[in-house]
């Protein structure tokens, strides 16, 4: 009984505080959401690895939470503008009937083992455009996890909530996608000298 | 016994620091005795440092900014601030205030305007430097390269600190303007945040602690020490800039 009726007043008060257009919110919003825009575009970059779906992702990406701004109860702001933005992502990879990046893992053949480093080679400094075509050329779940992880740096927890798997699920991807781009590192280290 | 599979899992939660206690000496136990897993945690190692050395970022482009920032509706308009002389009016007719209190409110309400005019070119000057592709005069990731760059340029010679162990890569040195006097800007990265620390010469030598502000949306980082007065701007969130402030005082302290 309390129960019911504390649902339908928080009900009640959400459908009365959805205005986009009151300058009070608008000017949280603004205080809360901007500062993470070099973020949020960052990460549509290496999710959808093109500039131009990149931007029109992020936008839609900033109407969604402008427009839901009232559901997001304190906590942290950047997490929350991710997670918006990871489904935004995928409706994009779904019109494009590209392959779902939570099913990918699946397509994704046993990687092969990196070869083995002689405990005296030490992996060379890259330049950064190298280092980032290298997690962009990982498997989509394994470069959102590493992409969170070191790019925006997020904790387990907090990516497991964004992509909706358990904290367990979210190391073995980030175990995975180390793995890879170790293998990447090294043989681009072979093919340089 | 931990075997190589569960340790190549969980060397990672180690790495990431997200490791309890008692697994973290399980796994350490297990890489002291198996050099193989001992060379991936160290290859995983030398990854990491030179992904967070790294600019991995993407800048958006101003097209895009421009737009988002046309969908939020536009800040109240607000009204024009009253003047000094009506406020100084409302407190004589406010004889509840005791004198006292309203010399206060009015040292707070002068200084703000000055530090509104100040603050505001700090804004100005951090957007510039991010916008205009003029980050640095003098890019460099030494410290011994950067702070004697400003020799001859400034009246002061700004404390330049090594906080890359610490994870903000120092990007560099650039001569500002704030407030119409010509300032140090020290550029750091933290991930794909810039983070522009103004030095400036401070009016009095009283060291004052550090404050925390949000101005359109960026923090903010104000302290004095040494005769120098010191704001640090960034979008990186609070925690992160507090954080970064005290590492450089703590870190410029020990080099003076």
């Amino acid at each position: 009984m309390m129960l019911a009726g504390r649902r339908r007043s928080s009900r009640a008060r959400s459908a009365m505080a959805g205005d986009v257009h009151d300058p009070e919110r608008a000017r949280r919003f603004r205080e809360a959401a901007l500062p993470h825009l070099d973020e949020v575009y960052t990460l549509a970059r290496y999710l959808l690895r093109n500039a131009a779906d990149a931007d029109d992702a992020v936008q839609e990406c900033y109407l969604r939470a402008l427009k839901h701004f009232d559901t997001f109860r304190g906590g942290a702001m950047r997490p929350w503008l991710f997670a918006i933005l990871r489904n935004v992502c995928k409706a994009t990879y779904a019109q494009r009937r590209f392959v779902d990046p939570d099913t990918a893992e699946d397509a994704v053949p046993l990687w092969s083992e990196p070869p083995e480093t002689p405990e005296s080679q030490v992996l060379r400094r890259r330049d950064d455009q190298s280092i980032r075509d290298m997690v962009s050329a990982l498997p989509a779940v394994f470069r959102e996890a590493i992409v969170l992880r070191e790019i925006n740096g997020l904790s387990y927890g907090e990516i497991a909530e964004i992509v909706g798997a358990p904290v367990g699920t979210v190391m073995s991807r980030l175990a995975r996608a180390r793995s890879i781009l170790r293998a990447a590192w090294l043989s681009a280290e072979e093919k340089a000298q | 016994m931990m075997t190589c599979d569960d340790a190549g899992v969980l060397l990672h939660a180690l790495l990431d620091g997200e490791l309890d206690a008692g697994h973290a000496r399980e796994v350490e136990a297990h890489i002291a005795g198996c050099p193989r897993c001992a060379a991936q945690l160290r290859d995983y190692r030398a990854m990491r440092q030179a992904m967070s050395g790294a600019n991995l970022g993407f800048a958006v482009p101003s097209a895009l900014r421009s737009r988002i920032d046309a969908i939020i509706p536009a800040a109240p308009v607000r009204a024009p601030a009253p003047s000094r002389r009506s406020l100084l009016q409302g407190f004589a007719f406010g004889a509840a205030l005791s004198a006292a209190a309203a010399a206060s409110v009015l040292f707070v309400v002068v200084r703000s305007d000055e530090d509104q005019r100040m603050l505001g070119d700090v804004v100005s000057a951090h957007l510039r430097s991010l916008q205009a592709e003029h980050l640095t005069d003098v890019p460099s990731t030494d410290q011994h390269t950067v702070k004697p760059w400003f020799n001859g340029k400034l009246a002061v010679a700004p404390p330049v600190a090594d906080l890359t162990a610490q994870g903000f890569t120092l990007l560099g040195g650039r001569l500002d303007y704030i407030d119409g006097k010509a300032v140090a800007a020290i550029v750091y990265r933290r991930r794909v945040h810039v983070i522009n620390l103004f030095v400036a010469q401070a009016s009095a030598l009283e060291p004052t602690a550090a404050r925390h502000e949000m101005i359109q949306g960026f923090n903010v980082r104000r302290w004095t020490e040494q005769g120098l007065r010191f704001i640090a701007i960034s979008d990186i969130n609070a925690d992160e800039l507090a954080d970064f402030g005290a590492k450089f005082e703590a870190a410029s302290r020990a080099g003076a």
